[in-house]
């Protein structure tokens, strides 16, 4: 098999594990208790918040843990807007479902809510995101990369350009694609929430974090016993944030060599189905190393899937419904495209386990399985 | 072989997957995702749920095979659902499930598979497929209570020839039992009964859903052109219909014809919905040539009665002289034209 849906989830990297399976078993305890097992766990915990918040220019009391990437999406988007008058949204059409459908809840509410058109390339000018906050925005959302197109979006400018005109706005941003390969630290960033999750840079699947920039006011998603600073109830997911902790060290420590290599073999991997099957790479200008986002001319998506699952090799549509069905991209669709072109293109992504010499020998295969 | 098998996530097209793994062919399931709910969710009822393309994976899982839903909702929905639409609002009896077989399944399915380097398609039909005197040829199955040639009588050498229908060839006891035997999780599924689309309500009521046309009101006349009654819509009505006519007389009526331009509706009695003879288009033959015996047998519903008729071929329409008068045949109907248990061909009644 050939593995080229790192950008769906990625393996875990084995330190990953050995850190967490203490956690399973020995100090298996609930970190709010008052006794011994407890008190390891809780530590634990604090030692991975601490961990972290180190790694984005961040502060321990200002990481809050949730399930993974959607679910800090939907704090950061429904938390601002639900603990302030106005509750206006404003983010791009091309965030992912977490950002865009808890946007659009808060639009059922009767918040304004405001999604700013991508160019073709899949990046969003800056002046026409600012033009779109008004008095009664809560928060805007600009995700660092995007996750299908791996397009890279420019959260600094926007960020800059928000504090100076309305400085009142939360920023936030979905950076859960982007922490591999992506330097990223929330005061460059000048943002106010950031969302990671675990299992896009080997960690493991089901933990994730809010970056919540102190003083900063949100109404909970989760009500309950009021861990997290009230922010986000629940019993603590330790082993799962010791396994996040673990795999971000190594995922910065890595992070050069990571970009390096993945984008050698991502650029061989293009050049050559761009000679075998006249693929074109739909993002030209600044995008993740990691992502192939590539255009086959009169194929379609569904049918490559398939052709390729055949032979071995994992790669991705756009998004797929609950059934598995592929259906139409709205990032594509935002970008200008027609359905017929849309489902011209695949996602393939690399990860920490490529090889070199897995772009030309998955281009190979890929364009064998495809004609 | 590589073989395609088309899961509905029922029990038939389970055990047509299983025949074909036993026979010790390469193996791919597939879901037809045709129709959506809002929101582009799988409908919670009727045909293409979310539980039975889980069934469907759950098996093909069972039966180590790759699994796979593919998006056919635009393609049914032009292909099948608006022409449903089209059909009644012009006063037509469709078959959708025929369409589905025509436009769909035995359509685009068909060139799909080959590109997925499949051989051939297996679906859970009951109908058989066989090979003889140079010829695909297509019969009823085994268990005529279950046969389902009917709606598969549209289909030609071209398809034939890449088609199989494993479980044609035993009863509906056989299979349950076949899939009970492996553990299908499948074995005592009902069948099912519905329009899928429409699912458990009445396909009245999807299209009135779904056209404001059907909703037009207007007049109830006798064979002789008076005005007996009025009606909310052409939609109540279907060739052949007894009750619900809103008007009652001494003796039985029928609708025996509708009108949808004027939204019309005439009502007569059962002699004036005698028929001897019918003329049908979109004429297909099976061997891809008429036979050369006019005396056939003739179906036109799903489970209707077989009728000997006479068929003559005129330019590109087929006229067909029943031995017998027949009563309630709608327009928009499929007719199906057996030899014995062999389909030899099939068209759509236009008059």
């Amino acid at each position: 098999m050939l593995y080229l849906d790192h950008a769906a989830t990625t393996p875990m990297r084995p330190a990953v594990w050995e850190a967490m399976e203490p956690f399973v078993t020995d100090t298996f305890g609930n970190s709010s208790g008052s006794h011994g097992v407890s008190r390891r766990a809780k530590n634990a915990l604090e030692e991975a918040r601490e961990v972290i918040a180190g790694l984005i220019g961040a502060r321990p009391q200002e990481i809050v843990f949730t399930s993974g990437g959607t679910e800090a999406d939907n704090l950061a988007i429904k938390g601002p807007a639900l603990s302030s008058r106005g509750g206006g949204v404003v983010t791009t059409a091309v965030e992912h479902e977490a950002v865009l459908e808890s946007a659009h809840f808060l639009a059922s509410l009767g918040k304004p809510v405001t999604l700013v058109a991508p160019g073709s390339n899949g990046s969003v000018e800056p002046d026409r995101f600012v033009a779109a906050i008004t008095s009664d925005t809560a928060v805007a959302s600009v995700m660092v990369a995007n996750n299908e197109t791996g397009a890279v979006l420019p959260v600094t400018e926007i960020a800059d350009a928000i504090r100076a005109a309305s400085p009142g706005v939360l920023v936030h941003t979905d950076a859960v694609q982007a922490f591999n390969s992506q330097d990223l630290n929330v005061d460059e960033l000048g943002v106010d929430l950031l969302s990671l999750a675990a299992h896009k840079f080997g960690g493991p699947r089901g933990v994730g974090l809010l970056y919540v920039r102190a003083g900063t006011l949100l109404e909970p998603v989760l009500h309950g016993g009021g861990q997290e600073l009230g922010m986000r109830s629940g019993t603590h997911n330790v082993m799962g944030a010791v396994g996040m902790a673990v795999a971000a060290q190594i995922a910065v420590l890595d992070r050069a060599h990571f970009r390096a290599r993945v984008a050698a073999e991502r650029d061989a991997f293009e050049a050559r189905l761009g000679e075998l099957l006249r693929a074109t790479p739909t993002i030209v200008g600044d995008r993740l190393p990691q992502h192939a986002h590539l255009r086959f001319p009169k194929r379609t998506n569904e049918t490559m899937l398939i052709q390729l699952d055949q032979g071995g090799v994992a790669g991705s549509a756009g998004s797929a419904c609950q059934s598995g069905a592929v259906t139409p991209s709205h990032v594509l669709s935002a970008m200008g495209m027609s359905p017929v072109e849309a489902a011209e293109c695949l996602r393939f992504s690399f990860g920490w386990t490529t090889e070199p010499g897995d772009g030309l020998r998955g281009a190979e295969l890929v364009a064998g399985l495809l004609s | 072989m590589k073989v395609l098998v088309a899961m509905s996530g029922g029990v038939d097209s389970s055990v047509a997957a299983a025949m074909m793994v036993e026979a010790g062919h390469d193996v791919i399931g597939v879901t037809l995702k045709l129709w959506e709910g809002p929101g582009g969710a799988m409908p919670t009822a009727g045909c293409c749920t979310v539980s039975d393309s889980e069934d469907a994976r759950r098996v093909a899982a069972q039966l180590d095979i790759p699994y796979y839903v593919l998006n056919y909702t635009d393609r049914f929905k032009t292909g099948v659902v608006d022409r449903f639409l089209d059909d009644y609002l012009h006063g037509r009896t469709p078959n959708p499930c025929i369409e589905c077989n025509r436009t769909v399944k035995f359509d685009h399915l068909l060139s799909q598979a080959g590109e997925f380097n499949c051989d051939l398609v297996v679906t859970g039909h009951y109908a058989r497929n066989t090979y003889r005197d140079g010829f695909w040829r297509l019969s009823r199955g085994v268990d005529a209570d279950k046969d389902q040639s009917y709606v598969l009588a549209m289909l030609g050498q071209r398809e034939l020839e890449q088609v199989q229908f494993p479980v044609g060839v035993q009863t509906k006891a056989e299979t349950r039992e076949i899939a009970a035997g492996l553990g299908l999780r499948t074995a005592a599924k009902p069948d099912s009964q519905d329009i899928c689309f429409v699912g458990d309500g009445d396909y009245r009521d999807f299209v009135r859903k779904h056209s404001d046309e059907a909703e037009r009101p207007g007049v109830l006349v006798d064979t002789a052109g008076n005005v007996v009654g009025e009606h909310q819509g052409i939609i109540n009505f279907t060739v052949g219909q007894r009750k619900g006519l809103g008007v009652t007389f001494g003796e039985p009526r029928y609708v025996v014809e509708v009108k949808p331009e004027s939204s019309t509706v005439v009502i007569g009695r059962r002699s004036d919905l005698a028929v001897r003879s019918i003329v049908v288009d979109q004429v297909t033959w099976v061997t891809g040539a008429q036979p050369d015996r006019p005396a056939v047998i003739v179906q036109y519903r799903a489970h209707g009665e077989a009728n000997p008729a006479v068929f003559a071929v005129d330019d590109d329409h087929v006229i067909i002289n029943f031995d017998r008068t027949q009563y309630g045949i709608a327009v928009g109907q499929t007719a199906a034209l057996y030899d014995g248990d062999e389909v030899v061909g099939s068209g759509i009644i236009v008059a």
